[in-house]
């Protein structure tokens, strides 16, 4: 085994044993990187240098506890001070933040050397890391297939052994759908779990930072760092916050599972559906108490999300006027010409579509029809799971209706893009917790389990997740990329 | 055709917090461009806001003091516009649910009371400010200082019951009394930290519906406010005695030319697409706090002045002007802590105190008096050390010194005369130097003693004690 195969754990216990230095294990990573990156494309900045120096002081440090010598990596939509942060977009390609996100100080502070930013759809708008303004990022599994999106530079990144964790944004699906479709684990916490603070907005109301790792454990682990009040974010949530490694027990005896017959009708992959219907019977052998249950609103939550998600988009990507930072047009003759010229400039059409389509639910005489019925759609759909988890602890479904699609193969039709987003997108609308973990393939191709759980309850998904983890081996399988299996 | 105005008010205040509504940037005026600013002032990508607890304390402090009910739950909404000052492009405000509504002032006006109701107090940000080279149309390029955005203001509306320039403007003065007596702005028109926008028709007298109203930006002071409503209604009374018709427009008080311009028609205005901010979770006010708030309100202006009424026997007129500003009261309160006449220490402040004041274009606060001298002056005039007269001259001396009034008087040698052997040799001197008038004064000219104690005041250059003199006087020509 190289140390770039390592899991989180596994490398803390290696530098812990001092098998390995924090230095060998970045060059490792880096060699890593070097080797499979030309194929993957994750990253959009990459800080060998940095890491390198950061590994070397914290060997000469010589002991190590918490994420001390742990390489990660960002998605390039959380600020990073001193090292850009593009959202990959162009109106930002040259941006350095003087800041840290709070999740990014978080994890400096527990000694992970950041090695650099990954891919993203453009402002985190996207389902396949193709609205990326630089490059589209590709799937470890089958290079000629997205590795979904937004956050497909961090879900790729994991999968393709570049490092052994990283965080992703999630507003309608973007961490469980890429982790899904790169066959690793990935966790949207509960809206208010994690600080936004120094994470570049698409939608307020529904972005969540979370966490792509290779095993459920380490997720654990991350997010006892990541998760907790910030007092520069007002809707983070002041909660007592349990150790959530404490979850990782195999054992789920008497769990109630529920699973809603909504996502598994017509438009998900039959396949898809047995796959996942395969994983219910495992639980059940695992002692669980599996039955199925109703979501009456699920099919308003995706245009109800495309009303509530571009409105607030628009306004949050308002303030890349040219005026203070990131790109401006100094051709213009005037103000009103330079915030136009450097708009139509910087954002791309993904970008443009959201916004427009924002700006017109919000109009006046419009915001009554769309924003404030999409608002009353998203109480309807939270109330949905209030009912179901009034009995029943957890509810499992798939991730995605199908498996990785092929680069191209959906651009420029938005509908079917938007429809891989159909299964994960209410449970942002609810602010709940979701995750995906490996369940299966269908030729080759990673499919997801998605668990939804109470608001901040990822404790029990954390340990239903795990209890899967530990009697199943598909968390196991490694990629072949280009001949090169891990 | 005779006319009726019909004007409302939409008054913006800076509150003087410490430090700004959603950051903890220093709220202090008249810093270095772009000094007091962060990256959540300056709409940097990945900023949030949070509320400053203070600004909500201040603003439910201001709306008790405009007699407003206070919501006990409030949200922030954001209102969507592009300008070069408006970092984030929205301006986080409060649409539907503002902090303070229903609430009125009492203003008083011609003698006559009138009560101008309040629609609502919302919190919002203000923006940060362009500074150009020269005038805005001729300028090569701007510059954006930041400093002011994020400054928490309170937009207070009224209902549309002022009726004249008048009364606008004693409705804004009423405005910045109440909220300098709660202590939660500086009310400083030329600092911008008291400014207002006006809402303005005009109906054929007698008519119920209201004539088509035009909006007035920019108004900076208390005299641009009167003279641009003014204008304004003379504008609209013309257009409409020559068959035009009133357009719902916005426009702008032109300072230097001293008329109203049209800036935006009703069709060119903002669609300002409000939506919840969703950065900021409601607020929920409990009755609790606000009951605590209640419980620490300084006095207003109202209370202060039916106090000093009672406890000094002050005219209701004198009265409401020493409750202009609580700087003003403070002043007065102090002097009448050691001094018994409250009517006499009005004297002096709205005599020539106030006459000083506007001649030097000083407030209070500026003023080197300090009470406990006015006080001492006060009590040597009531010792007969120095008179009257002597007393203005003392008192302008300490206006410009700040020195206590004995110093002054030792350093100008100007002490009264009230030694009553002094006196009696200098008066038997007059007399020995005219006879005359002696002569006439015991044939029954009495008015003759006026030319008499005028020339003893002339022998000691004013300082005789003038009551001894005529005592005095009136024994030696008896006897």
């Amino acid at each position: 085994m190289e140390l770039y195969e390592l899991t989180l754990h596994e490398l803390q216990q290696v530098l812990d044993k001092q098998e390995a230095s924090a230095t060998e294990i970045i060059s490792s990573v880096l060699g890593r990187i070097n080797k499979v990156e030309d194929k993957i494309q994750a990253f959009i900045t990459l800080d060998e240098e940095g890491a390198m120096a950061q590994a070397q002081q914290c060997d000469a440090r010589g002991s190590f506890s918490g994420l001390d010598g742990i390489p990660y990596g960002l998605k390039d939509i959380i600020c990073s001070q001193g090292m850009r942060t593009t959202c990959a977009s162009r109106m930002l390609e040259n941006f350095v933040p003087f800041y840290d996100a709070t999740v990014a100080a978080r994890l400096k502070a527990a000694g992970g050397i950041l090695v650099g930013k990954l891919n993203l759809d453009e402002f985190a708008m996207g389902s396949s890391t193709e609205q990326s303004a630089f490059f589209p990022t590709r799937n470890p599994w089958d290079l000629t297939r997205v590795p979904g999106g937004s956050s497909g530079g961090s879900a790729a990144a994991v999968a393709a052994g570049e490092i052994p964790f990283a965080l992703g944004t999630d507003t309608g699906g973007s961490i469980r759908q890429p982790a899904s479709y790169c066959g690793v684990v990935g966790l949207k916490p509960t809206y208010g779990r994690v600080s936004r603070y120094g994470v570049v907005a698409y939608a307020s109301s529904l972005d969540q930072v979370g966490v792509f790792s290779r095993e459920v454990g380490d997720c654990a682990q991350v997010l006892n760092l990541i998760a907790g009040k910030d007092s520069l974010d007002s809707t983070s949530v002041e909660l007592e916050k349990p150790d959530f490694t404490s979850f990782l027990r195999d054992d789920i005896k008497g769990l109630k599972i529920a699973y809603p017959r909504e996502y598994f009708q017509e438009g998900i992959e039959t396949e898809i559906k047995n796959t996942v219907k395969q994983a219910l019977l495992k639980y059940e052998e695992l002692g669980a108490i599996v039955e199925e249950v109703s979501l009456p609103h699920s099919e308003y939550a995706l245009p109800a999300y495309y009303l509530v998600a571009p409105a607030e988009a628009s306004a949050n990507l308002a303030r890349f006027d040219g005026v203070r930072y990131g790109l401006r047009d100094f051709q213009a003759e005037n103000v009103i010409e330079m915030f136009s010229s450097t708009r139509a400039e910087g954002f791309g059409d993904e970008v443009k579509m959201r916004i427009m389509l924002g700006t017109y639910a919000l109009s006046s005489g419009y915001y009554d029809a769309y924003y404030l019925k999409a608002l009353k759609v998203r109480r309807l759909i939270k109330n949905d799971f209030d009912k179901v988890f009034a009995d029943y602890d957890l509810i499992v479904a798939p991730t995605t209706p199908t498996t990785a699609f092929k680069l191209g193969e959906q651009v420029g039709d938005p509908l079917t893009l938007y429809m891989n987003d159909i299964l994960t997108v209410p449970v942002n609308m609810a602010g709940l917790p979701g995750m995906s973990i490996p369940c299966g393939f269908l030729e080759g191709l990673p499919v997801g389990l998605q668990l939804i759980g109470r608001a901040f309850d990822e404790g029990t998904l954390i340990r239903a997740a795990y209890a899967f983890e530990q009697n199943t081996d598909y968390h196991q399988a490694k990629p072949d990329i280009g001949g090169d299996i891990i | 055709m005779s006319f009726e105005t019909v004007i409302g008010l939409e008054v913006h205040v800076e509150l003087k917090t410490r430090s700004k509504i959603f950051c903890s940037c220093s709220n202090e005026f008249g810093a270095e461009p772009n000094t007091n600013v962060c990256p959540i002032c300056s709409g940097f990508p990945g900023m949030l806001p949070v509320l400053n607890q203070q600004v909500v304390e201040y603003a439910i402090k201001a709306g008790l003091a405009l007699n407003c009910e206070i919501a006990d739950y409030c949200k922030f909404d954001r209102k969507n516009y592009f300008y070069p000052d408006l970092p984030k492009a929205y301006q986080i405000s409060q649409y539907d649910l503002p902090v303070c509504k229903k609430g009125y002032l009492d203003i008083e006006f011609g003698g006559t009371k009138k009560r101008i109701g309040i629609t609502r107090a919302h919190l919002e940000e203000d923006a940060g400010k362009l500074v150009h080279q020269g005038s805005i149309s001729s300028t090569p390029f701007s510059l954006v200082d930041l400093n002011r955005s994020g400054v928490p203001l309170l937009e207070i509306v009224s209902e549309p019951d002022l009726r004249s320039s008048q009364e606008a403007r004693a409705y804004m003065e009423k405005i910045r009394s109440v909220l300098l007596f709660a202590g939660v702005s500086d009310c400083k028109m030329e600092e911008g930290s008291l400014r207002c926008d006006a809402n303005v028709s005009v109906r054929p007298s007698g008519q119920a519906t209201l004539g088509t109203r035009t909006e007035i930006k920019n108004l900076n002071s208390f005299k641009a406010m009167e003279k641009a409503i003014d204008f304004e209604v003379q504008r609209q009374i013309e257009a409409i005695e020559d068959g035009e018709e009133i357009i719902q427009e916005t426009r702008t008080w032109e300072e230097d030319k001293q008329i109203t311009r049209s800036m935006r028609s009703k069709e060119e205005a903002h669609d300002y697409r409000y939506f919840p901010e969703p950065d900021l979770p409601p607020l929920r006010i409990s009755r609790k706090w606000v009951n605590d708030i209640i419980q620490s309100m300084p006095e207003m202006p109202e209370q202060a002045r039916e106090r000093i009424m009672d406890e000094h026997g002050l005219s209701a007129y004198d009265a409401s002007l020493l409750t202009l500003t609580p700087d003003f009261l403070g002043f007065f309160d102090e002097c009448t802590r050691y001094y018994h006449d409250g009517k006499i220490i009005s004297n002096w402040m709205m005599g020539e105190m106030s006459k000083l004041l506007n001649q030097k274009n000083l407030d209070i606060t500026q003023c080197k008096i300090n009470p406990v001298h006015l006080v001492d002056m006060l009590k040597l005039m009531d010792e007969g050390r120095i008179s009257g007269k002597m007393a203005k001259e003392v008192f302008e001396a300490m206006f410009e010194t700040g020195s206590p009034p004995e110093a002054i008087i030792k350093e100008k040698g100007m002490e009264q005369i009230s030694d009553e052997d002094t006196l009696e040799k200098i008066i038997l001197e007059v007399i020995a130097k005219n006879p005359r008038v002696v002569e006439d004064y015991r044939n029954g000219k009495k008015k003759a003693t006026g030319f008499l104690v005028g020339q003893v005041m002339q022998a000691t250059r004013g300082q005789a004690n003038p009551a001894l003199v005529n005592q005095i006087l009136a024994r030696k020509l008896n006897s």
